[in-house]
């Protein structure tokens, strides 16, 4: 067989693109064993020690920023998820007045750049006079997660056969009953998947989070402010782990995900 | 995945759904909304307030008072330009470098690689794995990577492709390359969404009709994918356009590279002239509405939003 140029060079192509956007992730990783106190393009020698000891360095901080992080994170994904599907339901599934202009609105947050939503947030707390700390964080997440929620829930939704709950009623289903057995299992990985995806933009999120968090660090905050005087490994030992269990879901994830749509073929 | 917001055609069932009238919409929808407008519009609002605010009598610190001080807007302008110019500027060139790159792998990912799901979803898998680590980390990564006693760089000097004296850091092409880079999967996925779903049967018609491989390309390729063009450029712009990490000190930029972003966060964390940080703000928005606008009806798919 004979491989035409045509053949092989948008395979490569993509393969050294792909193999590029891994560079950053590789490096974090690879130096998150670098035998150095901060993280460091020198290599001075493999250890373990940086993984075994993450919290000990600067007596705690990275720890206690990632631990923020996290708080933050879940609080923001479980409100903003609540939110967004109740939104995502009532756009696909009733009438009302002004449809179109309300997803012109939910629309806005996500055209907006971040320094502009942070600002407006910033300037409000200052104008209303409510202090800074990890409740404005929380708010200003929660904000931002919102329209991202309603976009991923109401593609579920909107793929969501209506005469499943029509049977559910015909069965004498009550409303509640209709959405807690019907509903609400067929639009739960819709709902999963936004929630994750919330979750990742809230603990990943500075730009925001700078502009609100008074004296409250983050993890992105602590990368922020130690930038200046050099990362501590340990910061990449962190990093490392949250890449390798953000993979592991997202693996298992689309591995279910095939099982139950092979299922599912083999049923109809 | 919500990369397909801005790509996304209603799904099947969507199509024929009756849709009824019901106060229990209202009570779905209200508390979201009312967040929204609490916590998204009224800070607008208020960024827009502040924009116009003039210094108390005693001009104390930080301490702005609610006038109608327009002169704002001019000081910004005159001093900003720069910055102004090279924000917008920076992110076009950083949407263009993405798009080059994008297309070529979402067609490779979302057309060719049809055949091998497997291939696809572990390629899907790497374009989105950026998200799973810091932004933050990242760039520094790039930074160290780009620093003058790395590996990279001197090796570059020791070929003499690049002076002896020559850094990287701190310049535009760093900037701008951070910016392409930390944007390129915002490009790749709802171009991605779009080419997936790119019936192959139009583009064998074409050349069917003895148009040349580019000709279909051009006439029938890209014009079907014009949904995930417009979504991934608005998604790489916009964020491009108000980003400070890359343009940083601490991060890929250098003194004379600082963006809007930069003079943003400056003014509101470090030298608390509110009012200054909130006319930027006014600015940027206004700039990046307006453009979005015009280029989502010369494209002709408002159906978009």
């Amino acid at each position: 067989m004979k491989l035409s140029p045509g053949k092989w060079i948008l395979p490569a192509y993509s393969a050294l693109a792909l193999l590029i956007l891994m560079i950053p992730i590789g490096y974090t990783f690879v130096y998150s064993f670098n035998d150095s106190l901060k993280s460091n393009i020198v290599w001075r020698g493999f250890t373990f020690d940086k993984w075994l000891n993450v919290c000990n360095v600067q007596n705690g901080a990275v720890c206690e920023a990632f631990g923020n992080s996290i708080f933050i994170a879940v609080v923001a994904t479980v409100v903003a998820t609540t939110l967004g599907t109740m939104i995502a339901i009532a756009i696909v599934r009733y009438r009302f007045k002004f449809r179109s202009q309300l997803s012109l609105f939910l629309f806005l947050p996500m055209a907006t750049p971040e320094v502009v939503l942070g600002a407006g947030l910033a300037a409000q707390f200052l104008s209303v006079g409510v202090p800074k700390d990890m409740l404005t964080i929380i708010l200003a997440h929660t904000m931002f997660c919102i329209s991202f929620v309603v976009v991923a829930v109401k593609a579920r939704v909107a793929g969501l056969d209506p005469a499943l709950e029509e049977a559910g009623r015909d069965l004498y289903g009550s409303a509640l009953q209709v959405f807690l057995r019907i509903t609400f299992p067929l639009l739960l990985p819709g709902i999963m998947a936004a929630a994750l995806l919330s979750f990742a933009l809230s603990f990943d999120d500075f730009i925001i989070t700078n502009f609100n968090s008074g004296a409250v660090s983050t993890f992105p905050k602590y990368i922020w402010i130690s930038a200046a005087r050099g990362i501590p490994a340990e910061a990449n030992v962190l990093a490392s782990a949250v890449f390798i269990l953000a993979l592991v879901i997202v693996v298992t994830v689309q591995v279910t995900g095939a099982a139950r749509a092979k299922r599912l073929a083999k049923m109809s | 995945m919500a990369f397909a917001a801005f790509s996304s055609t209603t799904a099947p069932a969507a199509a024929n759904m009756a849709r009824k009238k019901s106060p229990v919409a209202l009570l779905l929808l209200l508390p979201g909304i009312l967040y929204l407008i609490l916590f998204f519009l009224t800070p607008l609002v208020s960024l827009l307030l502040t924009s116009f605010k003039a210094p108390t009598e005693f001009g104390d610190f930080g301490e702005f008072n609610y006038a109608f001080r327009w002169e704002n807007y001019v000081e910004v302008i005159t001093t900003y330009w720069p910055h102004i110019m090279r924000s917008f500027g920076y992110a076009l060139t950083a949407t263009f470098f993405a798009l080059i790159i994008s297309y070529p792998l979402a067609y490779f990912i979302g057309v060719k690689a049809r055949r091998w799901p497997l291939l696809q979803s572990l390629a899907l898998v790497l374009v989105i794995a950026p998200f799973f680590i810091s932004f933050l980390l990242r760039t520094l990564a790039w930074k160290q990577i780009f620093s003058d006693e790395s590996f990279l760089v001197s090796s570059l000097k020791a070929l003499s492709l690049l002076a002896p004296d020559a850094y990287v850091t701190g310049t535009a092409f760093s900037v701008i390359f951070g910016l392409t880079y930390n944007f390129i999967p915002f490009m790749t996925l709802p171009l991605y969404t779009t080419l997936e779903r790119l019936d192959v049967r139009y583009l064998e018609a074409g050349s069917d009709l003895y148009g040349s491989p580019f000709h279909v390309f051009r006439k029938v390729t890209i014009p079907l994918s014009m949904p995930g063009i417009v979504a991934g450029t608005l998604l790489t712009f916009i964020p491009a356009a108000g980003d400070y990490i890359n343009a940083s000190r601490e991060f890929l930029g250098g003194t004379g590279t600082q963006m809007m972003g930069n003079v943003i966060e400056a003014n509101f964390l470090v030298l608390q002239n509110f009012p200054a940080g909130a006319a930027l703000s006014i600015i940027l928005m206004s700039v990046i509405l307006v453009m979005v606008s015009f280029y989502v009806k010369r494209s002709g798919t408002e159906e978009l939003l």
